[in-house]
């Protein structure tokens, strides 16, 4: 498959580093009373381990990642509340070692399966792709991981499985949002198997090249650039190949404004608001807007996947 | 000092300044003063504690009449117009932070939203619908109208049923904090319904043996301080031209 996302060179992006001294001569600004609308204060730092990992600029788009205070300190992940900012001041609770996985269904390969032996032997590789909330705000996140499609083959999934279906943990201890039921926990969400093995989708586990942090669904997360965030699964120990299609987590919730498909689509509005333009984080003031594109700007890659479907009924 | 003096210099300056402490606290946190910030998506923090301090503001107004009533207060009044024009003050400001910074004065995509969206549409509504009560909130407006302006004024318990139905719906799952606002609403309006059934009740004397016991004992309609107290707009509480 070609790919004609622009290319960005690794040297194109800036380092956590560079973005620290930027705050720095930010806060400068602050201190002197000439800047409106800044971020915020209290914002986490990145203090994951660094990774190894080889940009794949084959796969990222040319548009300036959002800072990593931005993608750490503004999170939906119901798990630890509601607000933007609880997991990022929450989820510290989350042991992520010792970390298991279970697969189960339609495989050859089943099992119970330790973190590092899923890991080991999958090379990764950094991609910076466009995020878009179903709330309609998105960012630009450079995200290490590898392609789900490598990690799935590893367990034969045989001709029966038509779809996957993943699974965030659950343990109200290590994640107190669940303790109330403003959804069905756990989180659950799924993808067709061609989706699942499309070489856009991406297994995470790392953030601007250092260790995922919790709050953006460590140790293991899914990421579905073309779908609405709500898609991309966080802090996953199930994986489940089945025949008949996933009972996901929003689309439970509320079947008419959360669709099992959720692809990003400006035509087709949230029942409640409109889908045609986003706000950008972090964009300048008054030039945040922008429209939203069809599959998130990745439809030249990924439309094929629904040709002849009527994707306003299937949103 | 007497009372009036003390709700001119004392009471009422004190309410003004705390009803301009949220906009201080949002203006520091957009500029960065006093290490105060609004967080990564500034925008939509303005936007919604901007409507939140309107509904607080709403709800407070809402609650001057019961609480004056049940405390034996009726200066209180007094602070109720200065509370209701705040509450317009944040609604406008919520406002014009969602088409100015929010929408990026996409006029097109508000009237599309004001159209379409229902939750945008009802907020909208009580927005507009909170103009003449603003407008006739002066003491001239109040004698022009006389009583004719309780019954405008009544306008506000629509406005709060829309501005809580407005927060309750843009809510994405979580409802638990509309719900408070719903709750404390559904108390406010409660009590008037209630109030208003037990004096109507009072000023049918044919139907006061058929209630029994609990009713005789309450003082006759004509009597009972509180009942010239509530009105608002009575010779008895009209605002003088210095309130």
């Amino acid at each position: 498959m070609k790919f004609r996302v622009p290319r960005i060179a690794p040297s194109e992006i800036t380092p956590p580093e560079a973005y620290f001294s930027r705050r720095a001569l930010l806060a400068g600004a602050l201190a002197s009373g000439a800047s409106a609308l800044l971020p915020a204060a209290e914002t986490p730092q990145p203090q994951g381990a660094t990774l190894s990992y080889t940009a794949n600029p084959q796969y990222s788009v040319k548009e300036t990642p959002n800072k990593y205070q931005e993608i750490a300190g503004y999170n939906n992940f119901y798990e630890f509340g509601t607000d933007k900012e609880s997991p990022s001041e929450y989820a510290h609770t989350l042991k992520t070692r010792p970390w298991s996985v279970t697969v189960s269904g339609e495989a050859e390969v089943r099992g119970t399966f330790d973190i590092e032996d899923l890991l080991k032997g999958q090379a990764l590789e950094e991609r910076i792709y466009r995020f878009r909330c179903v709330e309609a705000w998105s960012l630009v996140v450079p995200w290490v991981g590898f392609p789900l499609s490598s990690l799935l083959a590893r367990f034969k999934p045989t001709s029966r499985a038509k779809y996957v279906e993943f699974t965030t943990l659950y343990d109200p201890r290590q994640m107190p949002g669940q303790r109330v039921p403003v959804l069905n926990w756990p989180y659950v969400e799924g993808l067709r198997i061609d989706e699942a093995m499309h070489p856009l989708t991406l297994m995470v586990v790392g953030l601007y090249g250092r260790v995922l942090p919790n709050q953006d669904g460590a140790p293991l997360r899914l990421i579905v650039p073309w779908k609405y965030g709500f898609k991309s699964i966080k802090s996953i120990v199930k994986i489940g190949f089945t025949t008949v299609q996933p009972r996901t987590a929003w689309n439970v919730a509320a079947s008419d404004e959360y669709g099992f498909y959720a692809n990003v689509n400006p035509q087709v509005d949230h029942p409640r608001w409109s889908q045609a333009s986003e706000r950008r984080i972090g964009a300048p003031f008054l030039a945040a807007r922008r429209p939203t594109l069809p599959f998130n700007g990745y439809a030249d890659q990924v439309a094929s996947l629904y040709q002849g479907m009527d994707l306003r009924h299937y949103f | 000092m007497t009372l009036t003096q003390r709700y001119r210099f004392i009471y009422k300056p004190l309410v003004f300044v705390a009803c301009l402490l949220p906009l201080a606290w949002l203006t520091s946190g957009a500029f960065g003063w006093f290490g105060a910030s609004l967080g990564v998506d500034p925008v939509k923090e303005l936007e919604h504690e901007c409507g939140k301090t309107a509904l607080n503001l709403l709800l407070l107004t809402l609650a001057v009449t019961p609480v004056r009533e049940l405390t034996g207060q009726p200066q209180l009044l007094r602070l109720r117009r200065m509370l209701g024009l705040f509450a317009f003050f944040y609604v406008l400001l919520h406002f014009t932070i969602y088409l100015v910074l929010d929408l990026e004065l996409n006029f097109a995509t508000l009237g599309a939203d004001i159209a379409k969206r229902p939750y945008i549409t009802i907020g909208f509504t009580a927005l507009l619908l909170l103009i003449p009560l603003a407008v006739t909130s002066t003491n001239g407006m109040m004698r022009r109208l006389g009583r004719r302006w309780q019954s405008l004024h009544r306008l506000v318990y629509v406005i709060a049923l829309l501005g809580v139905w407005h927060f309750y719906w843009q809510v994405k799952r979580d409802v638990r904090e509309p719900l408070i606002y719903i709750g404390i609403l559904a108390v406010l309006l409660g009590y008037r319904v209630i109030r208003a059934r037990s004096r109507r009740r009072n000023a049918i004397p044919g139907r006061m043996p058929a209630t029994s016991g609990q009713i005789t004992a309450t003082p006759p309609p004509t009597a009972a301080p509180q009942v010239t107290s509530t009105s608002c707009v009575g010779p008895t509480l009209r605002p003088s031209a210095t309130d």
